[in-house]
């Protein structure tokens, strides 16, 4: 069940309860079991709001920064990546492989001040090596969803 | 100046779904549980094969047949989901929708005054094209007590020596039943006795739900050599609009079929054609996602019934519901006509898929679990305020 809980709430974290049970065939106290199981268990980790900031007049800039590090002695990545997400300018945070270490997503209101965040704390963390900003210009799709466009439902309202 | 028509097509009655179609097109703000086809857009690894073909120039015809490469998909398919073998290049055509393989299967079967069973209700196009064919079309009437299964009973009751063809609907458009392998083993025996044929529709095989998975009748015992088996594209992997299906059948049939096909229509849509290659290579996945997702959508409604106090039957297959008004004491179009009115909701009365389908309607599950809530909760409304009237607490 839990499988179809997250395949189902991954979309739609609004969907009532009761019509959650109903479309997996489950009680409704199972259900609900079942998910604050997994808030507990931290595989349900938050309900979020996907929003097009691009629509509304609010000023919003998002960067994404690769940053290069040195792992020292007694401070694994982990650590280092904890310096990191600490701030609260910082949306995410992942290790990747290849090229570099750290990709983190920083939100701002402007440029300048995203520019500042990283030439201010994030460069001048002992471990990071270097760092390249990359400003993000326009979302299109996010979380699975396409942001562009609206979608229509453009069948025939009968057909055989 | 004379009649410029001819007697045949005068006399067919236009689909009732044409009908309603017309009452509800006039109401801009209606919203719908009317149609017969997947609320989802064609895979996309689907679509951009199709885009491909035409970047590539692949706009010519192909054979009369269908291209190879599709042939030899579909004939593994079948081996895969059906364990039948048909030979790609003798057995198999792929034809515009599973409509026109209907038209020239029954065309290619029938002489003036066979008789074909239909069994109701069932989509509209089985009887207008036994007409035109020159057969004569005997419905079978099916109930909902036998969750409208073909049972032999009702098969024995209406055959005769004039008897030639079987129609098989299933999984059904509009009541949503489905031929388990146990239903299916009497009926071939009686075909097998009496010595007909079987046009089996499968176009929705792959939206069954439950454990078991759809059979096909041809699978069973000396059925092959007996059946016309008829599938497509259209509701599997959401492409209705690119008009794709295919007939498999034994070589004998099929060769007279493909004659009516290259003389009518010469080839099915090339670029669909390309695309329906990937939907047979790499569609398995969207399929499984698209019938988990209607299955959810089966549990809603159903429960939403439930809730109204109105009965309904558990389809397993296709994606609709064939809920019974009769407690309500109004007539399917009635019913319909005024939840259109006053709710703006429109679904399909069942008297469009034959007179039996009388008393039910037909409420389709393709749409957004949002449109659902509101449809189903606008429907609610009207039969709670139907009861109150009928003095049903």
């Amino acid at each position: 069940m839990r499988e179809k809980i997250l395949a189902f709430m991954e979309k739609n974290s609004r969907i009532e309860l009761k019509d959650l049970a109903v479309i997996l065939g489950e009680s409704e106290a199972a259900v609900a079991n079942e998910i604050a199981d997994m808030e507990k268990e931290h595989i349900i980790c938050g309900y979020h709001t996907l929003i097009n900031w691009d629509n509304t007049s609010d000023e919003k800039v998002v960067a994404l920064i690769e940053v290069k590090v040195t792992p020292q002695r007694g401070m694994g990545f982990d650590k280092i990546a904890e310096r990191i997400y600490q701030y609260n300018e910082v949306n995410a945070v992942y290790l990747m492989s290849g090229a570099y270490d750290f990709t983190v997503f920083i939100e701002g209101k402007t440029m300048r001040e995203v520019a500042l965040f990283v030439s201010e704390k994030l460069s001048t963390l002992e471990s990071v090596l270097s760092t390249a900003t990359h400003f993000v210009l326009k979302k299109y799709k996010d979380h699975g969803t396409v942001l562009v466009q609206e979608v229509q439902d453009e069948r025939m309202l009968i057909t055989p | 100046m004379r009649n410029p028509l001819s007697d045949t097509i005068v006399h067919i009655e236009p689909s009732g779904i044409r009908k309603f179609f017309d009452i509800v097109n006039e109401m801009k703000d209606a919203i719908s549980l009317g149609v017969g086809e997947p609320d989802f857009d064609t895979p996309w690894h689907v679509r951009e094969e199709g885009i491909y073909s035409l970047e590539k120039g692949r706009t010519f015809y192909t054979s009369n047949a269908g291209l190879k490469s599709l042939r030899e998909e579909i004939s593994r398919y079948l081996s895969r989901r059906c364990s039948l073998t048909y030979n790609p290049d003798t057995e198999l055509l792929v034809t515009v929708g599973g409509s026109e393989a209907i038209d020239i299967a029954l065309r290619a079967m029938l002489n003036p005054g066979d008789e074909v069973l239909i069994p109701q209700p069932c989509f509209v196009s089985y009887v207008p094209c036994t007409i035109l064919a020159g057969g004569t079309p005997v419905p079978i009437e099916l109930e909902e007590k036998d969750q409208f299964k073909l049972t032999p009973e009702k098969l024995l009751e209406k055959i005769t020596d004039k008897t030639k063809l079987l129609i098989m609907p299933f999984p059904n458009n509009p009541t949503g039943a489905v031929m388990r392998q146990e239903d299916l083993e009497p009926i071939a025996r009686i075909i097998e006795e009496k010595d007909l044929f079987v046009l089996s529709d499968e176009i929705y095989c792959e939206l069954t739900y439950g454990q078991a998975r759809h059979v096909s009748i041809a699978s069973l015992p000396g059925m092959r050599d007996r059946t016309v088996l008829i599938n497509g594209f259209s509701k599997a992997y959401a492409m209705t609009g690119w008009r794709l299906g295919y007939a498999a059948a034994p070589h004998m049939i099929l060769e007279q079929m493909t004659k009516i096909h290259q003389f009518a229509i010469m080839c099915a849509p090339t670029t669909s054609q390309y695309a329906a290659v990937s939907a047979m290579k790499n569609g398995d996945g969207d399929v499984e996602m698209m019938r988990e997702s209607y299955d959810q959508r089966r549990r809603f409604v159903l429960h939403a019934f439930q809730e109204m106090g109105l009965e309904c039957f558990e389809p397993n297959g296709a994606f609709y519901t064939f809920p019974s008004i009769r407690r309500l004491g109004m007539t399917s179009e009635e019913f319909a006509n005024s939840l259109l009115r006053e709710e703006k909701v429109a679904v399909v009365p069942g008297t469009a898929f034959g007179a039996c389908g009388e008393g039910y309607l037909r409420v389709s599950y393709a749409y957004s679990l949002k449109n659902l809530k509101e449809a189903l909760g606008r429907m609610a409304r009207f039969v709670k305020k139907l009861d109150e009237e009928n003095g049903n607490p």
